[in-house]
């Protein structure tokens, strides 16, 4: 049964926007399907309206939109190109509620489109819960007791039946979003009245509590002649309780006897089979009973999932890629297993080595938020490992966070154990540090299990770790011997330096001089039953290595570890391309990365793939290999973010070659008062500064330079710990807020810079080769300074800047390249306020905003930079027709406008009392990922980047107003014009006053004050409208004074009601131009398409 | 720490030193590589592992620990265990003994901490070959001893290891529901599972020892004859081939499995190989020729059928047309028989899995169709001789 031939053009559905739940996993199988149909000679369609992703790249599809994924999108790019079918099983939720969207409405029959991978059938009868626990029940499996509300009133009514805990799920939702566990009525009335809100059919399970059971999860192939393959199975070590996404997980499952585990194996390929996947891949999730044995089904998804990605990498089963061939007719017995060449993909891997999964949370981004695990997701990435076994793989994952106390510690006294077992008892970030923590204290095993949850099994391995750790600190010597052994439990130097006190470059040096390193080992599917021929390796403390010798000029590229805020898929993108240039240069390329969700860690992209912590030692190993044969060209340490960044000086100071900008330039660009020399010599300004260790001094640096004042603590990322403060009162209360964070001190100042009240802040991304400046592009933020730049919206060109400015810019950046002194990529942000153009920083490094300004321009600004950095001139990169002629920094009139939107998670978290968090932008980053809009002009492509990033404006209704004293001239022409569309004006009393004097017709609301009574009688406050849903735009801009009182509860109520919220004028601004561009029918363009009106234009 | 030494020696010289695992003292046999991931009581207790020694490739063994529900047979059959990472504790709610005091408790000597892998990768390039684990006083041994011991130890080939495993006196499992008939198992170290998929399958089972002869079983006038997997070169068992041709000349329903494919394969005159290293493990494709569907299967076995895999050939040994009926995907090995004009068929792999996945079960229930159609065939003819 080969290759269907009535499929010759497929639309693939992407995922959008990274948002919790949903991040790069699916540009890894997106990227991976594209490939496959394309190979097969399918004419490939692609929307997706996430431009950091690889997936994107016009090379991946024959024709790219990079347009919101919603119906009336899709519809016109179906009515555009034709294709036969749509494959919407490789874009997670997103794009299976997108194809059950395009079934309702018929889309798919008017243009006689099929669905391949999942029909509307099967998805519907995964993601019915009714319908679904009917079908496990017949598969003679079992189910939680439940019952279906529709109704808070009838999930009271069910909830006496359940007893309390009870679990709460809404239906269609990812990531399980709006689910959790409702201890008491209370919690129930308000967790089913917003799940009831998430549901797309408004309707919640609720389900008899399995808390503390463990979990599993497998991963299931199907073809079409009903062959049925388990690729994975994977173990929760956080029982039922958390989320699959926040769990630590096992791959393969660990405490089964094969007799439970083919049971869960039965149970799978009967539900795969009734549901009816018949060309593709699914996950079951199940939870066993410890005491009794007894399997529940938990869920299945019929689709690519997060974890078939992590499964893919665990098991070099490629998920996506095989399931694109089924979707197309093959069968899997057709399809060769990609690692061995000669045997088919019709079988199940086998693992010879364990793979540890642990989650990276980013609550430091949302101090309010209840940092309790619950069945809602709430990590925002996740680092893998591969071990030898169970505790190096835990290790190994445990360090992959790069998060200061994530690793197992032995220094100081570790508590009271009573304390810490009931600290445990709630599943935390980091919770497996505080067990560990537990049983240093004494805590027994049962213990621990009897606080947890957590399975006997794991708990020995860790009680094994600590033990271990004491022989290793009471030793008299750290022989070889010793050494030797606790490396092979997958202690670090840097633990084993802890542990004797010593340094951990004295460890490396006392296990180099004994010559103790690691070997390392292949991902072969089979255990090595055959010869692998792809380099997919890990260390391990083992006998034999396997890494080929190879006389090839090398490049080891980092990546970027685990997706956290602020570091994201953006930066796997860069690496990616460094890798494909360098390789098509005939460099053998070398990737390094951690994270199982990118397309860095497919074994397709490099040469050579190590999944291996990015911290010191494991990288010096990894290059140490490979330097065993052929020439070691360098490190790129550029393009993978802080991580990568971070690696510099400990690699140069190992005599290891960086390519591209040294790590010195690297720290003229970082130290203040270099940069400022740089910025002196130059003729550049920056904002007036200064720095403060404690709150006196710093109220005296900024009554010196002026308030507002931007501050941030030095020596940290994402802008954590930023804040705009207005007056010294402000002040003295932030000191109060960041004292217990121990962030500011002596040896941490706090940098006091001048904010720049309504500036334009400006990023550019620029390339450089010790002698030309190659602009990659110049993007004008839409939010004035003092928004993070990765929370602001910006559009490429800028739209409001003139010529001059941009000469300036562009001379500026070169300055500042040359007295850097970049090789490679370079990140400016500027600011222009009054006219004067600041320099706030530079980044000698790929930034945030690479992908867009490729997509958006069409330049390969990482694959130029990679090579530059290996080398090449700019010039004779233009010259082989890798970069344009003419740089970005000049882009003609007729060229589309590119908009980028940030995604926000605010709805994702709740603070201990079950409120969502403050949803102001500021100066610390929080969104999790971006959409882009792109169409022939600024209010178009600012309409489709609110579109994709939150479903568009509508375009009739309320709009309730409360502006910031500051911001109550500019207001007024916006909301003008807003009335004259026809919307009904709220505000509140100061904005309203100010509002009538221009004539435009405002009701007054109450507003609304935290914990007072209501007067009897009283009008309903703004709040109160918000929950009521009386109220359709939010445009709220917070004063600095009382940021936190009035506002928080206005925005926090906007974003729970889930309608659009504005906190700056200027967003307000560009809205009121989308809503006047929404007046025609949306248009659809491929970037191919673009580039072919680019090519003309040149 | 301080941890007993233990050696893994193999026959080209090359040794591997761990700690000593289970019973202290030495173990011969040949060493073989397994890939499960889960079910090592199983694999354990399967009596084809007797005469060898059996590397794990999954890294964590002895989690789950013993119970005693999950044994294939009476006791232990592994000559030696070698593993990378065995279990402190035991986690199941079933366990209820360690693997660690069982080994001891069964004396099978193990060795554990040692780079299986590389032990693997050595094992799958140069093929099975003889091996000793060197533990307790053992492994102050010189080396050179140690190797010569395992030198002098027997080859897998040629080597005929029935009687070893087999029962000594006749015992039957009673049929669940409503009897078929009596099937007569020639016990070559038959498992548990297959028992009892049998005896679910309506047959009461009578299970035999290895010597059984022609008369003793026409004696017992079975429904039906099967041949159960076990140890040893299929080459060194003429008497069960002859046995079996016996049978097959009766007219008598055969099933069987593995040791009992390759039988049936010399029975109906084809010859037998010794794989270079053999198919342990259960995600096993394997292709039904007849269905065209694949089933991931549990395999155990170092040798196999020569027999062409395409078309429909004549037994040289005289019992009409035969196909392969099953294939291994990954090698193209032979793993499955069928007689076309006499109603024999075998499969080399395990559906009775226990380790390894269900997929294969429906051949019991081909077996009971093809007894069920020769019964009523028989009867019919019985009938038309009355009429």
């Amino acid at each position: 049964m080969p290759k269907r031939d009535d499929i010759t053009s497929v639309l693939v559905i992407g995922s959008g926007p990274i948002v919790i739940g949903q991040a790069a996993e699916f540009d890894y199988s997106g990227t991976q399907a594209c490939r496959v149909l394309r190979a097969e000679g399918i004419r490939v369609i692609l929307v997706n309206s996430n431009p950091a992703t690889i997936m994107t790249d016009p090379d991946f599809a024959d024709a790219t939109y990079i347009e919101p994924i919603t119906p009336e999108v899709i519809e016109a790019i179906i009515a555009k190109e034709k294709p036969d079918a749509v494959l919407p099983t490789l874009g997670g939720q997103t794009a299976l509620n997108a194809a059950i969207a395009l079934h309702d409405r018929g889309i798919l029959e008017k243009y006689g489109v099929e669905l391949i991978g999942a029909s509307f059938d099967a998805i519907h009868k995964a993601e019915d819960r009714q319908l679904f626990k009917q079908l496990v029940l017949d598969a003679g499996a079992d189910v939680a007791r439940s019952h279906i509300a529709h109704t808070v009133d009838e999930a009271i009514g069910f909830a006496e039946d359940l007893g309390y805990p009870l679990v709460i799920r809404p239906s269609f939702t990812m990531g399980g979003l709006g689910s959790g566990f409702a201890y008491d009525r209370e919690q129930l009335e308000r967790m089913v009245a917003d799940g009831l809100h998430q549901s797309p059919t408004t309707e919640v399970l609720l389900e008899e509590s399995i808390l503390g059971w463990k979990e599993y999860e497998l991963e299931l192939m199907r073809d079409r002649a009903d062959n049925t393959v388990v690729v994975c199975s994977i173990e929760n070590v956080d029982p039922v309780g958390v989320h699959t996404g926040d769990s630590i997980t096992v791959a393969p499952a660990l405490t089964l006897t094969d007799r439970e585990y083919q049971k869960l194996r039965d149970i799978g390929i009967r539900i795969i089979r009734d549901v009816g996947v018949d060309t593709g891949g699914c996950n079951v999730q199940f939870a066993v009973d410890p005491a009794t044995g007894r399997i529940i089904v938990i869920e299945m998804n019929p689709r690519v999932s997060r974890s078939s990605a992590l499964a893919s990498k665990a098991t070099g089963f490629p998920i996506a890629k095989i399931a694109a061939k089924l979707a197309i007719g093959y069968r899997l017995d057709e399809i060769p297993n990609d690692i061995t060449k000669v045997t088919p993909a019709s079988f199940e891997p086998t693992l010879d080595y364990v793979v540890v999964k642990v989650p990276r949370f980013a609550f430091e981004k949302f101090p309010a938020a209840d940092a309790g695990l619950t069945t809602t997701m709430k990590s925002v990435g996740e680092a893998m490992a591969i071990g030898r076994n169970y505790a190096t793989a835990l290790q190994k994952a445990l360090r992959s966070l790069e998060k200061r106390g994530s690793s197992f510690h032995w220094a100081g006294e570790p508590g009271d154990k009573d304390e810490l077992l009931a600290i445990a008892a709630t599943p935390t970030d980091g919770r497996i540090v505080t067990v560990q923590q537990a049983l240093r204290a004494g805590a027994t095993i049962d213990e621990v299990f009897e606080s947890t949850g957590i399975d006997p099994w794991f708990v020995d391995q860790i009680v094994a770790i600590n033990e271990l750790a004491e022989v290793v600190r009471t030793a008299d010597a750290l022989d070889p011997e010793l050494m030797r052994e606790a490396k092979e439990q997958g202690f670090s130097d840097a633990q084993l330096a802890e542990l004797r006190g010593l340094t951990e470059r004295d460890i490396r040096a006392i296990r180099h001089a004994s010559g103790l390193r690691p070997v390392f080992k292949t991902v072969d599917t089979c255990a090595g039953e055959f010869p692998a021929l792809t380099p997919y390796h890990y260390s391990s403390y083992d006998l034999e290595t396997e890494v080929a010798p190879s006389e090839a000029r090398k490049v080891v590229i980092l990546g970027s570890g685990p997706n956290r805020i602020g570091q994201g898929i953006e930066f796997d993108y860069s690496c990616v391309h460094a890798s494909f240039a360098l390789r098509d240069a005939g460099f053998e390329t070398i990737m390094i990365n951690c994270n199982p969700e990118t397309v860095s860690t497919d074994y397709d992209t490099s040469d050579r793939l190590y999944f291996e912590p990015l911290a010191l030692e494991d990288v010096l190993e990894v290059i140490h290999a490979e330097s065993q044969s052929g020439e070691l060209v360098g490190v790129i340490v550029q393009l993978g973010g802080q991580t990568a960044l971070g690696l510099a000086h400990g690699l140069a100071d190992a005599g290891i070659p960086i390519l591209g900008t040294s790590p010195d330039a690297i720290d003229l660009a970082e130290e203040r008062g270099a940069f400022s020399r740089i910025l002196d010599e130059a003729g550049l300004i920056a904002p007036r500064n200064g720095t403060a260790t404690d709150v006196d001094s710093a109220v005296a640096v900024a009554e010196q330079i002026g308030y507002p004042v931007l501050v941030r603590p030095s020596f940290v990322l994402g802008g954590r710990g930023m804040e705009i403060v207005y007056d010294s009162g402000s002040l003295v209360d932030y000191f109060d807020r960041v004292r217990d964070q121990a962030i500011i001190g002596p040896g941490m100042p706090l940098l006091v810079d001048r904010f720049l009240d309504d500036a334009v802040e400006i990023d550019v991304d620029a390339l450089y080769d010790g002698e030309r400046l190659y602009v990659g592009g110049i993007m004008e933020h839409i939010e004035e300074a003092g928004v993070h730049s990765g929370d602001s919206a910006c559009t490429l060109p800028p739209v409001t800047l003139g010529r001059g400015i941009i000469d300036r810019v562009r001379e500026a950046t070169q300055a500042i390249a040359e007295g850097i002194g970049v090789r490679g990529l370079l990140n400016v942000q500027f600011a222009i306020g009054a006219g004067v153009l600041y320099v706030l920083e530079a980044n000698p490094r790929a930034s945030r905003t690479v992908p867009f300004v490729s997509k958006a321009l069409g330049i390969p600004l990482a694959k130029a930079a990679s090579l530059v950095m290996a080398g090449s001139s700019i010039r004779s990169l233009i010259d082989s027709g890798l970069l344009p002629e003419t740089d970005g920094s000049v882009v003609p009139l007729d060229s589309p406008v590119a908009v980028k939107e940030a995604v926000l998670p605010f709805k994702r978290f709740r603070t201990a009392e079950g409120r969502i968090v403050d949803s102001v932008l500021g100066p610390e980053m929080r969104s999790t990922g971006e959409v882009m809009g792109i169409d022939r002009d600024f209010p178009r492509a600012f309409a489709k980047s609110q579109i994709a990033a939150y479903g568009g404006l509508p375009d009739s209704g309320v709009v309730f107003v409360s502006v910031a004293d500051r911001d109550k001239r500019a207001i007024v022409l916006p909301v003008l014009r807003l009335a004259q569309r026809g919307f009904a004006i709220w505000a509140t009393e100061g904005t309203a006053e100010v509002l009538a004097r221009y004539g435009i017709a405002t009701r007054v609301v109450r507003k609304h004050f935290e914990g007072q009574q209501a007067p009897e009688g009283a009008e309903p406050s703004v709040v109160d409208l918000i929950n009521a849903g009386e109220v359709d735009i939010v445009i709220n801009t917070p004063s600095g004074r009382s940021a936190r009182a009035d506002g928080f509860e206005i925005r926090t109520a906007t974003v729970a009601a889930d309608r659009p919220l504005f906190t700056t004028i200027a967003q307000v601004g560009a809205a009121v131009a989308s809503l006047e561009s929404g007046d025609e029918p949306i248009t659809v363009t491929s970037l191919q398409d673009y580039a072919i009106a680019r090519a003309a234009r040149a | 720490m301080t941890h007993a030494p233990a050696y893994l020696v193999l026959e080209d010289g090359t040794r591997y030193r761990g700690r000593a695992y289970g019973a202290r003292g030495r173990a011969l046999g040949e060493a073989v590589f397994a890939t499960g991931m889960s079910g090592y009581q199983e694999t354990l207790t399967d009596p084809s592992y007797a005469g060898q020694i059996v590397v794990q490739t999954a890294p964590h063994i002895g989690n789950t620990g013993m119970n005693d529900e999950d044994p294939e047979s009476r006791r232990i059959w592994v000559d030696g265990y070698v593993v990378r990472d065995p279990s402190r504790i035991v986690s199941n709610h079933r366990a209820q003994r360690s693997l660690d005091d069982e080994l001891e408790a069964q004396g099978i000597v193990g060795i554990s901490g040692i780079d299986t892998r590389a032990l693997t990768r050595r094992l799958r390039d140069a093929g099975v070959m003889r091996a000793g684990i060197f533990s307790g006083d053992d492994a102050a041994l010189d080396p050179d001893a140690q190797l010569a011991e395992v030198r002098a130890s027997a080859a897998m080939s040629g080597r005929s290891l029935s009687a070893e495993v087999s029962v000594d006196e006749a015992m039957v499992v009673p049929a669940v529901g409503e009897s078929i008939g009596r099937l007569a198992v020639l016990d070559l170290g038959v498992k548990a599972s297959t028992l009892r998929h049998l005896a679910e399958r309506g047959f009461e089972v009578h299970v035999l020892p290895q010597s059984t002869t022609i008369d003793e079983l026409r004696a017992l006038d079975p429904v039906a004859v099967f041949y159960s997997n076990g140890p040893g070169d299929p080459a060194a068992s003429d008497a069960h081939v002859s046995l079996l041709q016996d049978v097959l000349k009766d007219g008598t329903p055969f099933f069987g499995i593995c040791f009992g494919n390759q039988l049936l394969g010399r029975a109906l005159g084809f010859g037998t190989y010794k794989l270079p290293f053999g198919h342990r493990g259960i995600n096993q494709p394997v292709l039904d020729k007849q269905t065209g569907r694949i089933e991931i299967t549990a395999h155990n076995h170092g040798f196999a059928v020569d027999a062409p895999v395409e078309g429909v050939v004549d037994s040289p040994a005289g019992f009409g047309r035969v196909e392969v009926s099953h294939v291994g995907l990954n090698d193209q090995v032979v793993e499955g028989l069928r007689a076309l004009d006499i109603p024999a068929f075998s499969v080399q792999y395990h559906p009775e899995a226990a380790a390894g996945p269900h997929d294969s079960t429906y051949l019991f229930d081909r077996f009971r169709e093809v007894v069920l159609e020769h019964v009523g065939r028989a009867a019919e003819r019985d009938d038309q001789k009355d009429a």
